[in-house]
């Protein structure tokens, strides 16, 4: 098996965008390509990550549009859709792809528009993953979060405030992110004071509704030299799934899934959670940092609330989570997302992550579907 | 309100090809004229076309001689606690499908809310 490196990466302006998806997804993959000083035609495979184009806006199709749009007829293309974590496994798709020896250069380029929709219609879109039981009782992803935080405070008897420091967290990382939707520091007191969305949860807890597109560029690593002096190796990637009925899991505020992909990702890399030294966690809501730092590893179970509220995930802290801003901050667009926890990732572990840069060697990305129903941990090290 | 016993034992719901070790069902349980207990709930504020704002929502278990059984659905009240004793009340029309993203003819919409005892 091919060692695999990343040697490009973009991220498109997230947040209320003008450009519909295959404009997203262009812009994105083409300054990928010019990060990369790599001309179109060369790319072997492209795959596109994006849950819903049909859903919002009537456009299928997106894979084969995007390598007319950008030049890369006749490349092999597909479509990846694993809902909110459609980005890990286009990661997953494009590792495969050179790691199999399929392609020597795979474009990955995620994206979803979606801020046209009204916040009812895109929570529907995105509850349409949900089992029919569920669906029929209007249950969203957002509720989810609200019975499982509500478990989560009471279980471990951990304070209201540790979810908005949370936010207050992302919030602060995503001033330094000039491609952030947020760029503006938050106080405890502005979450916790913030509308209620789902109780116990207020929209401070909550992602925003977002456009956006973010590449990453793949080839085996003994030919990454070629296109960068500095470059990211994949050196741990793995998937699982959980019960697609949330309710059926033995205790709801174990992510079962994440456990899974997490140790498989480092056992491949040889590296246990304490080696990570920087970590893009899926926080499409507050409580799910918190579930994914104690799902693989990086605090105890009841803990992680506590790491957050000492600043041990801080810029500065001793382990830093979502210093892009995360989901919080960055903005959500559902398919872009795990593509630009890998951008961030690949930034910092080649230390081009501008004022965000924290001097990490080997970083960690976590992408989440569903409540956890599918999950794709990363692994990157700069060389 | 309808859960499957499967060969291993277990009882979960909703029903399923095959159950949690993979086994087939063996049977069925009726959970309709049970009680539960709540397990943890929520009140949605942001709810999709065709759900009823607020909606109030509930993980609970029921208990099967001896064997949990969860089920998550709507409440009758958001006055609730976590351990509260509630009962499934029918409801012909939980969410109107005529406005939602999912085709109507392509599953049921009646079911059961839980009712505080």
């Amino acid at each position: 098996m091919t060692d695999v490196a990343v040697v490009g990466a973009s991220m498109t302006e997230f947040g209320r965008r003008e450009a519909w998806i295959l404009e997203l997804l262009a812009e994105a993959g083409t300054a990928c390509l010019e990060n990369a000083a790599v001309p179109p035609d060369a790319v072997d495979h492209l795959y596109v990550a994006n849950m819903a184009s049909g859903e919002f806006e009537g456009q299928t199709g997106v894979s084969n549009a995007l390598a007319q749009d950008i030049g890369a007829v006749p490349a092999y293309t597909q479509r990846v859709d694993q809902t909110s974590a459609s980005g890990g496994a286009g990661i997953y798709a494009a590792w495969q792809s050179v790691a199999s020896g399929a392609s020597e250069l795979t474009l990955l380029v995620g994206g979803e528009k979606m801020t046209h929709r009204t916040t009812g219609e895109s929570t529907d879109v995105i509850a349409s993953l949900t089992h029919p039981v569920e669906y029929k009782h209007g249950v969203t992803l957002p509720s989810f979060a609200g019975l499982t935080a509500r478990r989560y405070l009471e279980r471990f008897d951990a304070p209201r405030e540790s979810l908005a420091r949370v936010a207050v967290k992302n919030h602060r990382n995503g001033v330094l992110n000039p491609h952030a939707q947020f760029q503006e520091e938050i106080d405890v007191e502005t979450a916790m004071e913030s509308p209620m969305v789902a109780d116990p949860l207020r929209l401070y807890d909550f992602c925003p509704v977002t456009d956006g597109a973010a590449a990453l560029l793949f080839c085996p690593a003994d030919r990454a030299a070629e296109y960068t002096d500095d470059y990211a190796v994949v050196t741990g990637i793995a998937g699982a799934t959980d019960t697609h009925v949330v309710h059926e899991r033995p205790e709801p505020t174990r992510m079962s899934a994440v456990a899974d992909a997490g140790r498989d990702a480092l056992g491949m890399a040889g590296r246990d959670p304490g080696d990570v030294d920087v970590a893009e966690l899926h926080d499409m809501f507050t409580i799910l940092e918190f579930l994914q730092m104690e799902a693989l590893g990086f605090a105890p179970e009841g803990e992680a609330w506590r790491a957050v509220q000492d600043g041990r995930t801080d810029r500065d802290g001793e382990l830093p989570v979502n210093t892009s801003g995360g989901l919080k901050s960055k903005g959500h667009p559902l398919g872009a997302t795990g593509v630009a926890q890998g951008h961030e990732i690949y930034r910092q572990v080649t230390g081009t992550a501008g004022e965000r840069t924290v001097g990490a060697d080997v970083g960690l990305a976590c992408n989440v579907g569903g409540f956890g129903n599918c999950v794709t941990a990363t692994v990157m090290e700069g060389r | 309100m309808e859960a499957y016993r499967y060969e291993d034992g277990s009882i979960g719901h909703p029903g399923h090809p095959v159950g949690p070790d993979g086994g087939d069902p063996v049977g069925t349980v009726d959970l309709s004229d049970r009680t539960a207990e709540v397990v943890t709930w929520t009140v949605s504020h942001a709810t999709p076309p065709g759900v009823r704002e607020p909606n109030a929502l509930a993980i609970v278990e029921f208990d099967v001689e001896g064997t949990g059984v969860r089920a998550v659905g709507q409440l009758t009240t958001a006055d609730v606690a976590v351990g509260d004793e509630v009962r499934p009340v029918h409801c012909e029309e939980l969410r109107d499908p005529s406005v939602c993203l999912r085709e109507p003819e392509s599953q049921s919409w009646d079911g059961y809310r839980f009712e505080p005892v």
